[in-house]
């Protein structure tokens, strides 16, 4: 596979496999199996497959919380190891990931005391991001008193106010009602836009892949997956889902899917 | 509004009640059987008049609270590293398993011999009750700390001693809690069982001493003021966590264990 040339935050991945030794037979079983992929510096990148086809895994291989089997797994042309500020993620439980005792400001500003960074110039960057993300007004809240929706924005606050290269985001938006849901992801996609992060962006549900993605990889159902092929979506931003190239692009990877029930795992 | 009006009716006349019902029980049986509220409450002035209440009440809340603060000091870091070093609780918690089962008040005589008669065995005896409780309450919240949690402040650049600092021990914090004010509970039970064997001060003290006069209504004195003293002291704790702990969670009464 040609390489892209290595900017800070371009993934490369090659030939990547997580793999775990099942019962006492000694047979190895792969969650993901042979996955080749590059990401470019900048590029929206969607991963779309049904539930239980290591999407989540991979994601959190590239994150740095789970470790590859075999294969190579880079960022920015340094191997991926352990978790890392350059690696933002986005989990889809914002009560789970939040800290509950602290307030919205004080979960934007997290990352920024970790890091001693002095207190004016943390007011001054989560006051931007909580502005950006629409939660200006709320900065005093707890997590508690929030709506689904607002905590997911405190989750991408609190993650942008460390300046990462990559947004890892794990169905953020699975969990929320369907008209929330559509209006994160049209503030996402501005987010995006505005600040030209690389983003992977793992979902189940095409219409979301193709509202939002540059790219979208069809991973294949479990065990044994791997990535079955990648669509582009030559479609401008803002997208109009009811527009014919949107729902073509929507019915030919409704068509992979269903070929790949009829066909078996592998789409 | 109104629930709060009824809490001023219901409340007193339920103790009206229940002392209607003790002044029954006491001329049904008898005052040396059952010495009534009157009874008591002569004897009371009795042992309040020659100081001797207040000297075991005082006593009895000195042991507890020496021996309940410093086990709950060295518990917390203990459940901590418990629940954070895996290897150490592979090992640790058979051991923990085993010794937690063994109740504090069985351990008297043998701390008598290791650390005397005197304030030392009582003190000792009062933290062990309260490490394991407190110990086990830490390491259980420990272990329930969402993984998503560490994550995150770890991808964020926390260090290792940062998510300790910043994350596990505040999302612990109300199991802390919890365990600490039932510790209370354990460490009343432990003291009068202490005092009753060796002391010779103290409310346990004297209960038992009371028996040897025959007087029920001494007995009746120490128990009430156990229930005043746990009691007051559990209002006292659950207050100061309300005010402090508010933001971790720590909220309303915890469930009671009696002593």
């Amino acid at each position: 596979m040609a390489l892209a040339t290595p900017s800070s935050n371009t993934i490369t991945i090659e030939g990547l496999h997580k793999s775990y030794a099942a019962g006492k037979s000694g047979s190895v079983h792969y969650i993901i199996k042979d996955v080749n992929l590059v990401v470019k510096g900048g590029e929206f990148f969607v991963l779309l497959g049904p539930s239980g086809c290591g999407k989540s895994t991979l994601l959190n291989m590239i994150a740095g919380f789970v470790s590859k089997s075999l294969g190579r797994l880079e960022v920015g042309g340094v191997e991926v190891e352990k978790p890392g500020r350059d690696r933002a993620v986005v989990f889809q439980q914002a009560d789970s990931s939040l800290f509950p005792w602290l307030t919205v400001r004080q979960n934007v500003e997290f990352g920024l005391k970790m890091k001693k960074v002095p207190k004016d110039r943390r007011r001054e960057i989560s006051d931007r991001f909580i502005r950006m993300v629409g939660l200006f007004g709320h900065e005093n809240k707890f997590p508690r008193e929030l709506s689904g929706g607002m905590k997911q924005r405190v989750q991408l606050a609190r993650v942008l106010a460390n300046d990462p290269a990559i947004l890892l985001m794990d169905e953020p938006f699975g969990a929320l009602d369907a008209m929330t849901r559509r209006t994160m992801q049209k503030e996402l996609s501005q987010i995006w836009q505005e600040t030209h992060k690389t983003v992977i962006f793992v979902t189940h549900d095409i219409q979301e892949a193709i509202l939002l993605g540059e790219r979208i990889a069809i991973m294949s159902a479990g065990p044994d997956s791997r990535i079955a092929d990648v669509y582009e979506v030559p479609l401008p931003y803002p997208r109009d889902p009811a527009s014919n190239e949107f729902l073509d692009l929507n019915r030919r990877i409704q068509s992979h899917f269903d070929a790949g029930l009829e066909g078996g795992m592998h789409p | 509004m109104k629930t709060l009006r009824n809490r001023w009716i219901t409340i007193p006349l339920l103790w009206a009640i229940a002392l209607a019902v003790w002044q029954l029980g006491a001329w049904i049986y008898g005052p040396d059987i059952i010495p009534g509220p009157v009874a008591t409450w002569g004897g009371a002035r009795e042992l309040i008049a020659d100081g001797t209440l207040l000297k075991d009440i005082g006593i009895s809340f000195y042991r507890v609270l020496s021996g309940w603060s410093l086990g709950s000091l060295i518990a917390i870091p203990i459940g901590l590293i418990i629940g954070r070093v895996t290897v150490i609780r592979v090992l640790a918690e058979p051991f923990l398993n085993f010794i937690r089962f063994i109740p504090p008040i069985a351990f008297i005589t043998l701390f008598l011999v290791w650390f005397g008669i005197g304030e030392q065995s009582k003190v000792a005896l009062i933290m062990y009750a309260t490490l394991f409780i407190v110990m086990m309450n830490t390491l259980t919240g420990v272990l329930s700390l969402e993984e998503d949690k560490i994550r995150s402040a770890r991808s964020m650049g926390a260090s290792e001693w940062q998510i300790l600092l910043h994350v596990v021990i505040p999302a612990t914090a109300p199991y802390m809690f919890t365990g600490i004010r039932l510790a209370m509970g354990t460490s009343y039970m432990a003291i009068i069982g202490a005092e009753m064997m060796a002391a010779n001060e103290g409310v346990g003290f004297l209960i038992w001493n009371s028996r040897l006069y025959f007087r029920t209504d001494w007995i009746f004195v120490g128990l009430i003021s156990l229930g005043l003293m746990g009691f007051a002291t559990d209002r006292i704790v659950g207050w100061i966590g309300r005010k402090t702990l508010y933001r971790y969670g720590v909220v309303g009464s915890v469930p009671n264990r009696r002593p």
